[in-house]
């Protein structure tokens, strides 16, 4: 009963956030109702069982990548206050096309095979299971050392591109 | 709740980042669309990690995956917005459709 109630409480929260962002006329209005929806996602993700997940979900996306958006969005032109609404809904209607032939095809099928029986309870706590897997040699352990290797590469990449530039005369 | 309601938000956020993605008023609205089609995604892969037969206990690999998507869209909004940047700086304007040339 509750796990309902959370569910649709917080996926209510995550797909109504992102229709605001989708239809809000000031850019800056969409990145704040962005957070809704990933802070929504969080709560999904503690429902599913995934604590570690939803706590990194916070950190990075509430607290890091969305930051990084807002500083993008202070640093570039203000927003022009236009929807162009005729262009959204340009939007909708072929993606909507699409999702209709996907659903057509396989989305049905997908949907009626997943009606499961009786689920095991989640277990208590993921965090050390996560850590395990990461560090065990013969599981994730090489992955997680790329991955460290991608962010340090995409850190040195960013700093790189968005460098000031000075013409010649002024070096 | 079974694996269908999850199935559900996540395509919905995912049809809601693509129209984000198609509509591109601007550039950093087109990122935003990003965002959420990972996060759909994201969504995903915990659902049917949850639902896998047998039970999650000791199986936690859809996690997995899912903190290397949220690894990789990290650096892939750092990267991005240095971009949008740098886009500012040279065409004075972060349109997608007023930027047209590979090279000024």
């Amino acid at each position: 009963m509750g796990e309902t109630v959370s569910f649709f409480f917080f996926a209510a929260l995550t797909v109504g956030c992102a229709l605001l962002a989708l239809l809000h006329r000031n850019v800056v209005h969409s990145a704040f109702s962005l957070l809704g929806t990933l802070l929504g996602l969080a709560g999904l993700y503690v429902i599913l069982g995934a604590d570690f997940l939803a706590m990194t979900q916070v950190l990075i996306y509430a607290g890091g990548i969305l930051v990084l958006i807002i500083f993008g969005l202070m640093l570039t032109p203000p927003d022009t206050n236009e929807r162009r609404v005729g262009r959204i809904l340009a939007a909708v209607a072929v993606v909507g096309t699409g999702a209709l032939a996907f659903w057509e095809k396989i989305g049905g099928a997908v949907w009626h095979a997943s009606e499961a029986a009786e689920l095991p309870p989640p277990p208590d706590g993921t965090v050390r299971e996560v850590g395990l897997e990461f560090l065990r040699r013969d599981s994730w352990l090489l992955p997680f050392e790329f991955a460290s290797i991608v962010l340090l590469a995409g850190l040195v990449g960013s700093v790189y591109i968005a460098r000031r530039r000075f013409k010649e005369e002024e070096l | 709740m079974g694996l269908s309601a999850y199935l559900a938000v996540s395509a919905l956020l995912f049809l809601i980042g693509l129209v984000m993605v198609a509509s591109r008023r601007n550039l950093i609205y087109v990122l935003m669309g990003l965002e959420l089609i990972l996060n759909a995604a994201n969504l995903n892969l915990v659902a049917f990690n949850r639902f896998r037969p047998g039970g999650m206990e000791g199986h936690l690999d859809g996690q997995i995956g899912a903190i290397f998507v949220i690894i990789l869209a990290a650096a892939e909004a750092a990267i991005a917005l240095a971009i949008v940047l740098n886009i500012h700086s040279l065409f004075e304007t972060i349109r997608p459709d007023d930027i047209d040339t590979m090279k000024d």
